[in-house]
């Protein structure tokens, strides 16, 4: 892990015009760890996530200040190409959301878009992220066959498999189980765990297990606030929030 | 006082609302018997007179054939279309994906709805003054076009609009999150996606420029004996045969109605079909040969 | 490699915006070149002539060059008189047999006749005006007229009425099945009967759609033009209540007189076509002042991108 944390949040207030979705965010993200962030609706998880990829963008009379870097640059810095962030910066979305052409195509789709056009460049990003995703031996016979022709569970691992295709170094998720049955998210569990040697990963999730089994840092929001962060086994085990006790042993949320 | 006649009332109440409901059924029958009537005085009338001869032989007082009509009709839906077409899907591309809510949308919607409530004779005026007087072209078929160009662009806009809103966000999101810019986003994941639709829209269009006849009249003229020489020369078209022919020889104008009604009734079915069968399989569109990666089927790590 | 790809990528951003922005300024372009274009040759048409010379005049006369007379007050009556008589019988039997689709006929039978209605509202005007020339007026000139005339007030209104019925029913019929259905429940359940709660509550509460319908009658009714010269019968006469008066309406003033003419009488066409664009601005714009009156409490443009923000938000 080298000293300087990859991903560093300074400050960060964000307004969804009059409405203030996060308060005041500090923390940061070592390199190749899991971070979960965690708590209840609308309190400004998915809205951090999305921050960091500028996602946010595309809401309307959406205001950020404060500063959010990656590798020492700042996301909302003018200069930065957000096309480029997001290249660095992959997502994976809560409900699957493949494009509709082949599974081939859906992967292909990102290097395409920075450059990458011939057939013998792709067809070893297509197999390689497929196998890092863990679908390759599920799909590699029906490569050409439309992308929503298979299983939820298969298609949200398809679009883990199309994010890293374009070689992330982040990975963003929001909430990537909760329109999975308990297989499936078993599955992805396990991918997070091994793709965690290679990326860092930031995931938000409802289910407090999920964080509790996957995570390696843990950060506990409420209604715009961040009241908790640290060591997830110390989080679960022995939290400084009142609140985010309450929550961790289901009394609210 | 009320109760005491209540039941009276009660009575006179019911046999009120059912003379409305006699009413509508007869109303009913009426507009139908109305609406099927023009079809089968169409087809009855009509149908008799056509013939190969009439549809594509040559004009002459003794065959008045619609040839030069039906060239007219396709290079109008050409002229119109080649133009109309790219400005109002773009533009509405514009409203929907990167137009922000405020004042100047709804001045552009403003507009587009004025557009579409001009009526068509006011349409061949303008085209008269600007294309007409003003270029000097006299009647012809690029200053008809032009003008019809203009007139179809809220049935476009409209169209494609709705077509647009209906793609999924989530597939927006997904695009954009890989890094691709707005305009990648557009051509290879929204519109693809929107191509039932927008097709459906444009072949309503179609359908509005073979009916119109009113706009044609002033831009086109009336030139129903010679083949069209080229996109200045005048000419006419199926619905402007049908008006001449109206006044002078009814049974030749029934005839073209044929062809007409058939036309419209036609797009409309194939605009319909269209729509349910590009919604039905959609994601499987792309056709292309089944086919592996051999060469790394087995390789790279793991 | 790298960078002058995203700085092609970039540009190619840019001026694709630009152009989906053109494209959308088009479309405001091309209405107010058409507004200013009607106005520069129509208005000073109309000062030439006297405002209330043309608006007032009750004598058109153009073929005698040294008696010419423009006044266009029996056409502005005429559209009213053929608009209204058209509404009138187009609205009653429409929202009849919209009713009648609604509840009183079997499912099947109800969508076959909405195809077939959807299908008429795209047949060309000219074929209505045909179907008035071989049928209606030989039919009204034969059994009905008091003057041996066919052509007219009444067949112009009929063919017009037979036009808007496919817009009336379909649009009366959408906001009828919009209406809460539990009305009609609750309605029988008080006991009401089946005619009670369709014509008693059902309609009533369809009542912004039953207007919007009728506004945009009116709309198509008093634009339409080819249909209407081919029966009407184009005097220019002022409207004297007979039903078989050979009389003009605006737009057939337009195309009676515009393929001939030019000079001054085509500058009083012009400006009859600036008479009736503003009439037809002034249906617009109430149409949708009320329309947007009725829709502010739920606005709903970008379902998709609302959500997603509520989501976050909420």
């Amino acid at each position: 892990m080298s000293e300087q944390p990859l991903i560093n949040v300074a400050n960060v207030n964000l307004f969804y015009s009059d409405f203030q979705a996060l308060k005041d965010i500090n923390l940061s993200i070592a390199e190749n760890e899991i971070t979960a962030f965690i708590g209840p609706s609308g309190c400004g998880k998915t809205t951090l996530l999305k921050c960091f990829n500028r996602m946010t963008d595309l809401v309307e009379g959406c205001k950020v200040n404060g500063t959010i870097t990656i590798d020492g640059q700042d996301v909302f810095d003018k200069s930065v190409d957000v096309n480029l962030l997001r290249k660095d910066v992959g997502m994976v979305f809560q409900k699957p959301n493949p494009f509709p052409m082949s599974i081939y195509d859906n992967i292909a789709f990102g290097p395409r878009t920075h450059g990458i056009r011939k057939r013998k460049d792709l067809d070893p990003i297509v197999t390689q992220s497929l196998q890092r995703a863990g679908i390759w031996n599920e799909v590699k016979n029906n490569l050409f066959k439309s992308a929503l022709s298979v299983s939820g569970g298969q298609q949200q691992r398809i679009c883990i498999a199309r994010a890293l295709a374009v070689e992330p170094k982040i990975l963003l998720m929001d909430e990537p189980t909760s329109a999975l049955d308990p297989i499936s998210t078993g599955v992805i569990e396990e991918l997070c765990q091994e793709l965690k040697e290679q990326f860092t990963i930031v995931i938000v999730t409802h289910n407090m297990q999920q964080a509790a089994r996957i995570s390696d840092k843990t950060a506990f929001f409420l209604l715009g606030e961040m009241l908790e962060f640290g060591e997830t086994q110390k989080v679960f085990s022995k939290p400084e929030n009142e609140k985010c006790e309450r929550y961790i042993t289901g009394k609210f949320g | 006082m009320k109760s005491a006649d209540t039941v009276t009332k009660k009575r006179r109440r019911i046999t009120r609302y059912t003379l409305l409901k006699w009413a509508g059924y007869a109303c009913a029958g009426l507009a139908i018997a109305a609406l099927a009537g023009i079809l089968l005085f169409v087809l009855i009338r009509g149908l008799p007179h056509l013939s190969f001869h009439f549809l594509f032989g040559k004009y002459s007082s003794a065959n008045p054939s619609v040839s030069t009509a039906l060239v007219g009709t396709l290079m109008l839906v050409f002229l119109a279309l080649i133009i109309g077409g790219p400005i109002g899907i773009m533009a509405a591309v514009f409203l929907t994906e990167y137009a922000k809510k405020g004042k100047f949308v709804n001045i552009i919607r403003l507009a587009v709805e004025t557009l579409a409530a001009i009526p068509s004779i006011v349409y061949g005026l303008f085209g008269m003054l600007v294309f007409g007087v003003l270029f000097g072209w006299g009647h012809s078929f690029m200053g008809a076009g032009l003008t019809l160009s203009i007139m179809i662009l809220p049935v476009i806009i409209r169209s494609t609009e709705e077509s647009l809103l209906a793609v999924p966000q989530s597939y927006r999101e997904g695009a954009m999150a890989l890094g691709a810019g707005r305009v990648r986003t557009i051509f290879r994941v929204v519109l693809p996606n929107a191509a039932g639709g927008i097709v459906s829209g444009l072949i309503l269009a179609v359908g509005r420029i073979i009916s119109e006849s009113a706009a044609l009249i002033l831009t086109l003229g009336l030139v129903v004996r010679n083949m069209p020489t080229g996109f200045m020369s005048p000419g006419t078209s199926l619905a402007l045969n049908v008006y001449f022919f109206g006044l002078v020889s009814p049974e030749a104008a029934a005839a073209t109605s044929v062809v007409l009604v058939i036309l419209v009734v036609g797009l409309n079915l194939l605009a319909m079909g269209l729509g349910r069968l590009l919604s039905k399989n959609k994601g499987s569109k792309k056709k292309r040969p089944a086919r592996t990666i051999p060469m790394l089927k087995s390789g790279v790590e793991k | 490699m790298i960078r002058p790809f995203y700085r092609f990528i970039r540009a190619r951003e840019k001026l694709m915006k630009v152009l989906f922005l053109l494209s959308s300024v088009f479309a405001v372009l091309a209405l107010l070149v058409i507004f200013l274009f009607l106005m520069m040759r129509g208005i000073p048409s109309i000062a030439n002539i006297g405002f209330f010379r043309f608006v007032f005049g009750t004598r058109w006369s153009v073929s005698d060059p040294n008696n010419q007379s423009f006044g266009i007050l029996p056409m502005i009556v005429g559209s009213i008189y053929v608009t209204a008589l058209a509404t009138l019988i187009g609205v009653t039997i429409g929202l009849f047999t919209a009713v009648f689709l609604y509840k009183f006929c079997p499912k099947k039978i109800a969508k076959g006749v909405r195809q077939l209605i959807n299908l008429l509202a795209g047949i060309p005007s000219v074929v209505y005006g045909l179907f008035g020339v071989m049928v209606i007026v030989p039919f009204l000139r034969n059994n009905v007229s008091s003057n041996g005339m066919g052509h007219g007030v009444l067949a112009a209104s009929i063919i017009l009425a037979i036009m808007i019925l496919p817009t009336i029913v379909s649009i009366t019929l959408d906001a009828l099945h919009a209406a809460p259905e539990h009305y009609y429940e609750g309605a029988l359940a008080l006991g009401a009967s089946k005619e009670r709660a369709v014509f008693g509550v059902m309609l009533p509460s369809a009542k912004s759609g039953v207007f919007a319908a009728v506004v945009l009658a009116v709309g198509r009714a008093i634009g339409e033009t080819m249909a209407v010269i081919m029966v009407i019968g184009g005097s220019p006469e002022m409207p004297n209540g007979s039903l078989f008066q050979s009389i003009r309406t605006l737009t057939a003033n337009i195309a009676l007189g515009a393929m001939e003419a030019t000079g001054s009488i085509l500058d009083a066409m012009i400006a009859t076509g600036v008479i009736l664009f503003v009439f037809t601005l002034f249906i617009n714009v109430g149409f949708n002042l009320i329309k947007n009156k009725k829709k502010k409490p739920n606005k709903k443009k970008k379902p998709d991108k609302e959500e997603e923000a509520t989501d976050e938000v909420g």
